[in-house]
């Protein structure tokens, strides 16, 4: 598989430099792989705390600036980041008014950013914690480490973010990003795996007539293998899947996203059935996100997050944005 | 067992974890995200970097100093899991400038605690508990019955390495395996394989200094 990397011990490196050069509004701390805003912390604002593996790119270093996140804590490939990371995170965001952590719901992630919070909690600053579980694929049961958190993290950041940005008290950011979090559910389907830098090769192997429905972001098997059949059926069980779980109806917000490795024009094939499979339910797309927002290295293929919109939340998603990824308003 | 003991398992640890770092990344591309070798191998390298430079007079320090580089260097669920695990075991050892094998059983038991309360863990879940504690099991039966350091590690290391094929036929409960559902069944468990290894260079290093 080509990659265009240097060596792969030194691709996240490589790559939070390119992104310390492309955009002066972020501070990137390469050595302790800590991203956050260049102007520093807002006084008496909450700040927004987010990180994982690197490899989801624009999450979640692209998702860091004015109405979004305050700081990201890239890890090694896949790889959850470290405490320390998390810690000095906290610490550079601090404006006095405590920090949100958002949290993906993965063993690792979890793990980590509640290492971090002890830390923080000894330097008297005031965390909380909210964790993204929106995967449908899961069963969330004893059986199983719990739904995945993935699509639902970039709204959670984007309209957790708009209410900090307005002064809001920690508690009320986090009741929002909880919020979020259970309005919304995704679903993942991979037209092949994906190869990470130190492996060589994909991590696993899809026949050509083959596709995998039920996907996470790290390039691990889904609930089930299928046949490749159109996109219009295919799309269908996606969102068969979410609805089973939380019917569609109402204003939704609803984001169609790559997997890394899907051009553009598919992604836009998709959304076409999206959008008509939500209409024929009779509910209403009233925003919504077609690209690459929560990847997984070069993956082919998408995934669909669906959030049951009110006023204050389309309110909050509509609110001025200005980062690397997402940028409106301004 | 002095630190020097404790220093030299570590480092046979290490070397073992880079020399099968790819056969653990393959077990973890199977029912996970492929990183398993590489994360532990850098791990463990971050370790022998630190034991060089600190200060680390007793068993005790020498593994809570490796706990805490594992917390802070690896990532993921591992880096928490097995440094954890490190940190309980020295904290168990105290202060003491050695370690009799009664007190290495019972710091490997904190240990099993240790990854228990972090990761809820029990076993037959598929992860490395199912490695650990059989191993621990082991080491006090053959402490229990007499046996020396040397017969006794080779017992637990035994105990590691079958438990970590026994889970070959367990369907994952937690971690990322657990997503897999059924389809993790028929795999070996990439965390249990890596603590099989790391008792594996318990016992080499125990063997070696055998009388």
């Amino acid at each position: 598989m080509k990659k265009l990397i240097n060596s792969p011990d030194s691709v996240v490196s490589d790559a939070l430099a390119g992104v310390a050069a492309a955009h002066p509004a972020l501070a990137v701390d390469i050595e302790n792989k800590v991203i956050t805003r260049a102007g520093g912390p807002t006084p008496g604002k909450v700040g927004l705390v987010s990180g994982g593996g690197s490899g989801h790119e624009p999450l979640h270093g692209g998702f860091v600036g004015y109405g979004m996140l305050d700081a990201a804590c890239p890890g090694e490939v896949f790889t959850s980041p470290v405490p320390d990371q998390m810690l000095a995170a906290t610490r550079a965001v601090d404006g006095g008014a405590g920090v949100l952590h958002i949290v993906k719901n993965y063993t690792g992630d979890v793990l980590n950013f509640q290492m971090a919070a002890e830390l923080a909690d000894d330097d008297g600053i005031a965390v909380t914690p909210v964790v993204v579980n929106d995967d449908v694929a899961v069963q969330d049961s004893l059986y199983t480490a719990g739904r995945r958190g993935v699509g639902a993290t970039v709204s959670v950041e984007k309209i957790a973010g708009a209410l900090a940005e307005r002064g809001s008290a920690l508690a009320e950011v986090a009741a929002v990003a909880s919020e979020v979090n259970e309005r919304s559910r995704s679903f993942g389907v991979a037209l092949t795996s994906c190869t990470v830098p130190a492996a060589g090769k994909p991590t696993f192997e899809l026949g050509e007539a083959e596709i995998e429905l039920g996907i996470g972001i790290h390039g691990e098997p889904g609930r089930q293998r299928g046949p490749l059949v159109p996109a219009s059926e295919i799309t269908a069980a996606a969102l068969d899947a979410i609805h089973a779980d939380l019917p569609l109806a109402g204003d939704l917000l609803v984001m169609v996203n790559g997997m890394g490795g899907t051009p553009l024009i598919e992604l836009y094939v998709v959304y076409n059935e999206v959008n008509r499979y939500v209409t024929g339910k009779g509910a209403r797309i009233a925003r919504n996100l077609v690209g690459n927002y929560i990847t997984s290295l070069d993956m082919q293929g998408f995934s669909i997050t669906v959030c049951q919109l009110s006023d204050a939340l389309t309110e909050l998603w509509d609110a001025p944005v200005d980062t690397p990824a997402l940028r409106w308003g301004r | 067992m002095d630190a020097a003991f404790f220093r030299a398992w570590l480092a046979e640890a290490g070397t073992v974890i880079e020399a099968q770092r790819d056969h653990l990344t393959q077990l973890d591309a199977a029912i996970g995200d492929a990183d398993h070798g590489i994360n532990l191998a850098r791990g463990f390298a971050a370790i022998a970097a630190e034991l060089q430079q600190a200060v680390t007079p007793t068993p005790g320090s020498v593994l809570v100093k490796a706990g805490a580089t594992l917390i802070s260097k690896v990532g993921g669920a591992s880096g928490p899991l097995y440094g954890m695990a490190l940190r309980s075991a020295g904290k168990s050892l105290g202060d003491s400038a050695d370690a009799d094998l009664p007190a290495l059983a019972a710091c490997l038991e904190a240990a099993l605690a240790g990854v228990q309360k972090l990761g809820a863990a029990r076993e037959g879940e598929k992860t490395m508990v199912d490695a650990l504690a059989p191993a621990v099991g082991a080491l006090q039966k053959a402490i229990a019955e007499g046996a020396p350091a040397a017969a006794a590690l080779t017992s637990a290391a035994a105990a590691a390495a079958d438990g970590a094929q026994a889970t070959i036929s367990m369907q994952a409960l937690k971690g990322r395996a657990s997503y897999l559902g059924p389809r993790s069944v028929g795999h070996e468990d990439p965390g249990a394989a890596s603590t099989a290894l790391i008792f594996g260079a318990l016992r080499d290093v125990a063997v070696r200094q055998a009388p």
